[in-house]
């Protein structure tokens, strides 16, 4: 396969890896944890550096993608690999808003971002930048389905050999939407946990870039994205609250980490904003850690629809409680039922399809602020992170059927009389 | 008991570099301990300040997380096999 020549841009703001404990250095290579005490490394920056290269005025006149923010971002090509990633909608809600009570509520949108419907390609179109930077010809992730999208996509876009790891049992959209990239894909007989390990021994021994392993570090930084698209979307200001859900806790922790960053070089005023997190109950090792006042987590077994975040031993789960706790946030877990009524509820108040994951967030939304734990004014941002068309099954059979009627007026208007006498009934059953 | 344990590269410089090695022990502890005499400097990186394995350190027996079995009291037998897996990553 052929690649772009990479072409490398001056000034770069990045400057070495560092462990999140002990805070050991590292050099800017294909490593992910630290030697003394394994935990992540995290990518370390000189924000005097990003303080002159940026202003709200160089952002905006940038690219309409994640490539807008690229000084915040561990990448020195002048030529990154865009695909249109980024600069999702951010709706201001109105309908759900008011179902729910609250008078302040945005939706960020990445069931619409670009290639492949997910936030994953935030994620990836960076690592796979960084690992063309870095010599890797051959890319390859462990996925629970959208970042396997993500990862065939994308490297075909590049150029790049791929090899995909997802366990077995994934939704039929999400492996289809893999193959048609043709990468090599494996599916796994086992679940998520088991296909990471298998994918932490391929990584040490097959010299491949997994974005989520041996790339981690740089791959998790492009999920600042949807921490800087929301303060810019917002006019330049922080919101008062984020939900988001929880799988790894990676994206909970670099939202996070980007509207601190926005505050540290001055382009947004500083601010506590309450971090909330959301969970499937088949699937909840954070949220339980969180509600019995642990500060670790216990692995779970998962069990739940949910699949894109089920993850039962979550490399930052340690750091989105300590981030939920200290910003005033809570951590939450719905049933599978309550998932598939949160989809259904964001696509009839809103008009977004979103995947069981956005499910879960919507779930978790209506649960707090049914608690009382939101506060009707305050300004909150909830993310949604998949499309619903790849995970079809989830609401088969809790969604009705079409009304199969004769090319005959009066057969349509026999069903359409049987509808609304259908409706009224739910109507009179529910309170609006 | 004779295990077999599969050490995870960051650890290979207390082995001479070998990516398995054999070890003796009635238990995850007591495994851990025997490393400890055959290569040492090790458990002072598999395990924090308190003895215990390190926070993201996970540690298998047969392909089965300790945390879902006894922890480090989790009984070891013949022909076991133990892995060491640094836990970052995925997600």
């Amino acid at each position: 396969m052929t690649q772009t020549p990479i072409k490398t841009s001056q000034g770069r703001t990045f400057t070495n890896l560092v462990s999140k404990e002990g805070g050991v250095k590292y050099p800017l290579e294909a490593i992910n944890v630290c030697e003394e005490t394994f935990s992540p490394l995290e990518v370390a920056y000189d924000y005097d550096e990003i303080r002159r290269q940026v202003s709200r005025e160089s952002i905006a006149a940038g690219p309409n993608s994640i490539w807008r923010y690229k000084a915040f971002l561990p990448v020195e090509s002048e030529n990154p690999i865009d695909v249109g990633t980024g600069m999702t909608p951010l709706v201001k809600s109105n309908r759900l808003a008011r179902r729910l009570g609250l008078k302040n509520l945005y939706i960020k949108n990445d069931a619409v971002n670009m290639p492949t419907l997910s936030f994953k390609d935030r994620v990836v179109s960076v690592a796979l930048t960084r690992a063309r930077e870095l010599g890797f010809s051959t890319v390859s992730c462990a996925s629970t389905g959208n970042l396997a999208n993500s990862t065939a996509a994308i490297a075909a876009h590049a150029g790049m050999d791929c090899c995909v790891f997802i366990p077995a049992d994934l939704e039929a959209g999400k492996v289809l939407g893999t193959l048609i990239y043709n990468p090599t894909l494996m599916a796994v007989k086992g679940n998520y946990d088991q296909v990471n390990r298998l994918c932490c021994e391929v990584a040490n021994s097959y010299g491949w870039g997994f974005v989520n392993i041996n790339l981690r570090a740089y791959y998790s930084e492009g999920s600042k994205t949807l921490g800087f698209e929301v303060a810019e979307q917002l006019g330049w200001e922080l919101p008062d609250h984020i939900v988001a859900p929880l799988a790894s806790g990676s994206l909970f922790t670099k939202i996070y980490k980007g509207f601190n960053e926005f505050v540290k070089v001055g382009l947004v005023a500083d601010k506590t904003v309450r971090f909330s997190g959301a969970q499937a109950e088949g699937c909840s090792p954070i949220a339980q850690a969180f509600k019995e006042g642990r500060d670790f987590v216990t692995p779970v077994k998962p069990n739940t629809i949910a699949k894109s975040i089920a993850i039962g031993n979550p490399a930052d789960g340690y750091y989105a409680l300590d981030i939920a706790r200290k910003t005033n946030g809570n951590i939450e877990a719905v049933t599978d039922a309550e998932i598939v009524e949160g989809m259904k509820l964001l696509a009839e108040t809103e008009g977004i399809f979103t995947e069981t994951a956005g499910g879960t967030t919507i779930a978790v939304l209506k649960k707090l602020v049914e608690a009382g734990k939101i506060n009707p004014d305050e300004k909150t941002v909830v993310y949604i992170t998949g499309n619903g068309l790849k995970t079809q099954e989830a609401v088969q059979g809790y969604i009705g059927e079409p009304l199969t009627i004769d090319p005959k007026l009066d057969s349509f208007e026999r069903a359409l009389e049987r509808s609304r006498t259908l409706e009224r009934l739910e109507w009179q059953q529910t309170s609006v | 008991m004779t295990v077999k344990v599969l050490v995870p590269t960051p650890l290979q410089k207390f082995t001479n570099n070998q990516a398995t090695i054999e070890c003796n022990g009635g238990n995850i502890d007591e495994l851990i301990d025997a490393l400890e005499n055959n290569c040492p400097g090790i458990k002072a990186r598999i395990c924090d300040e308190t003895g215990k394995p390190r926070r993201f350190l996970n540690l298998y027996v047969n392909s089965e997380d300790i945390r879902f079995l006894e922890g480090t009291d989790t009984a070891l037998s013949d022909g076991d096999e133990v892995s060491i897996v640094p836990a970052v990553a995925g997600g």
